[in-house]
């Protein structure tokens, strides 16, 4: 069996899946961030030439993927399946951007961890069998989230300091059998945790105790240790979301833990971007797992590492009925293989 | 994980930064200000330029509005307005925002659909209770008058 269940949740792939390539293209704000010199495109024109911003963001997609396929060797016709997802409504941005490249599709939604889902479903397509190679990509845009889920552009209005920064930028992972330095190992879908936060500008809040439930059930079903870990990445919490995640881990027994980090605080430098708690969006932690992450474990530096996509499952109209945000967090773990 | 939705409630809570209320005031107060100072000063202007104080109160507004758009299209109103807040907010200049800002943003779903449909979706409440609270005080103002004759 090339899938075994450890324990309660985690899912095992008995022989790696090995991620053959990795694409990115971002944004201005994105590229003018700490990982700015890891992307493979960076564009200064949020509308990239299009006539609208979820255009732009179709765009960013199959850049993304063009540059995946190039550095995994190889042509579309050779994907068996591919998996994407965005937050716009209906998933537009993916199916769009997916429709000239004629791959088996599979529409994704997780919010913000729809990386982490994509690329734990590919990962297990791949190892069933059912594909030789898989793509999983995932996608957002600035602009075309706060016209959906906040106010127009131009609206002047004032943030939280809790608010995150939806992130303009799109990553592409490609999963096959083709042996490569990097592989995904376990894989763990999460379960939907919901402590009653209803703060859409505070997401981290409601979205860090599916993450801590997901970090507990990882390590209870297969008894390795957090400190194993090169890095245990969270995407994406915030600051105010990677505080209280830290704060319900101690509860756990989980206490020191400096390997644990936030993509959405890795992508933006907080003192000089102006994004308040940090980034957020499915392209987010698209877009530091796919360049520095992936880039770090090709070449070795990092050995070992956890992806722990987190998702606010939400939408306007939930929110201004006044429901409760659930949350939830699916783990993906990559390591280096020597 | 044992944790109940209060306990939560309350690490949040300890968690949460505060937004800086005084900072946030005085920029209020200075922006607020300057655009009332600056209304003002259009008015004695325009009241000078035509002699007629009603008709100067009406070309203030007007001047307002038409800059508060214009900034909105510059892409300058939304930059002040994250600073000031209310101060940008309150004013006639808020509201002149709030419909140029969804007029620009929603024209990519075209002229009905998208910039007719939505260009009240944040002015069009304040219209609505505006104009019912408008009707309310009226209907008051009439029962008191027709008391006071009554009496």
């Amino acid at each position: 069996m090339a899938i075994e269940r450890i324990g309660k949740d985690t899912l095992r792939l008995s022989a790696p899946v090995f991620v053959e390539g990795g694409g990115t293209s971002a944004g201005k704000k994105e590229g003018e961030g700490p990982l700015g010199a890891y992307f493979d495109a960076v564009h200064p024109d949020g509308r990239l030439g299009q006539k609208s911003w979820e255009q732009a963001e179709c765009l960013l997609q199959r850049e993304a993927v063009s540059f995946a396929l190039e550095k995994a060797h190889l042509t579309p016709e050779k994907l068996q399946c591919a998996l994407a997802g965005d937050l716009t409504n209906q998933c537009v941005c993916s199916a769009f951007a997916m429709r000239e490249m004629g791959v088996p599709y599979l529409g994704q939604y997780g919010a913000c961890s729809t990386m982490a889902q994509s690329l734990g479903l590919a990962s297990l397509l791949v190892g069933a069998g059912a594909a030789a190679h898989a793509l999983a990509v995932s996608s957002s845009h600035f602009c075309t989230a706060e016209r959906q889920y906040r106010t127009p552009l131009e609206y002047g209005g004032q943030r939280t300091p809790t608010a995150q920064w939806t992130a303009t930028g799109a990553g592409a992972l490609v999963l096959g059998t083709t042996p490569s330095p990097v592989g995904v190992r376990d894989v763990l879908f999460g379960r939907i945790v919901d402590l009653g936060v209803k703060d859409q500008s505070n997401m981290g809040a409601a979205m860090a105790p599916a993450a801590a439930a997901t970090f507990c059930r990882y390590f209870a079903d297969t008894g390795l240790s957090p400190a194993q870990f090169d890095g245990i990445l969270t995407g994406d919490l915030g600051a105010v979301g990677l505080q209280l995640l830290h704060t319900l881990l101690r509860r756990e027994g989980f206490s020191d833990l400096p390997n644990l980090f936030d993509c959405g605080l890795l992508l933006f430098d907080r003192t000089r971007q102006d994004v308040h708690a940090g980034g957020s969006g499915c392209g987010c932690s698209a877009l530091v797992m796919a360049s520095f992450v992936l880039q770090k474990l090709q070449a070795g530096i990092f050995k070992d590492v956890l992806f722990l996509g987190t998702g606010a499952l939400l939408s306007p109209v939930s929110s201004q009925q006044g429901a409760s945000i659930p949350g939830i967090a699916h783990l993906v773990r990559l390591s280096h293989l020597s | 994980m044992a944790i109940s939705k209060e306990a939560y409630a309350a690490l949040c809570k300890e968690a949460v930064p505060k937004s800086p209320l005084w900072k946030d005031c005085v920029w209020a107060f200075l922006v607020g200000g300057a655009i009332c100072t600056l209304g003002q000063a259009l008015i004695r202007g325009y009241t000078a330029l035509l002699g007629d104080e009603q008709a100067a109160r009406t070309w203030g507004s007007i001047t307002l509005i038409a800059l508060s758009a214009l900034l909105t299209a510059l892409g300058l109103y939304d930059r002040l307005a994250k600073h000031a807040g209310a101060g940008t907010l309150v004013p006639i200049t808020g509201f002149a925002n709030a419909v140029a800002a969804p007029a620009m943003e929603f024209h990519t779903e075209g002229l009905v659909l998208g910039l007719g449909a939505k260009l009240f979706t944040i002015a069009g409440p304040v219209l609505v209770y505006g104009t019912a609270a408008s009707v309310l005080y009226g209907l008051l103002l009439c029962a008191a008058q027709a008391l006071a004759k009554g009496g």
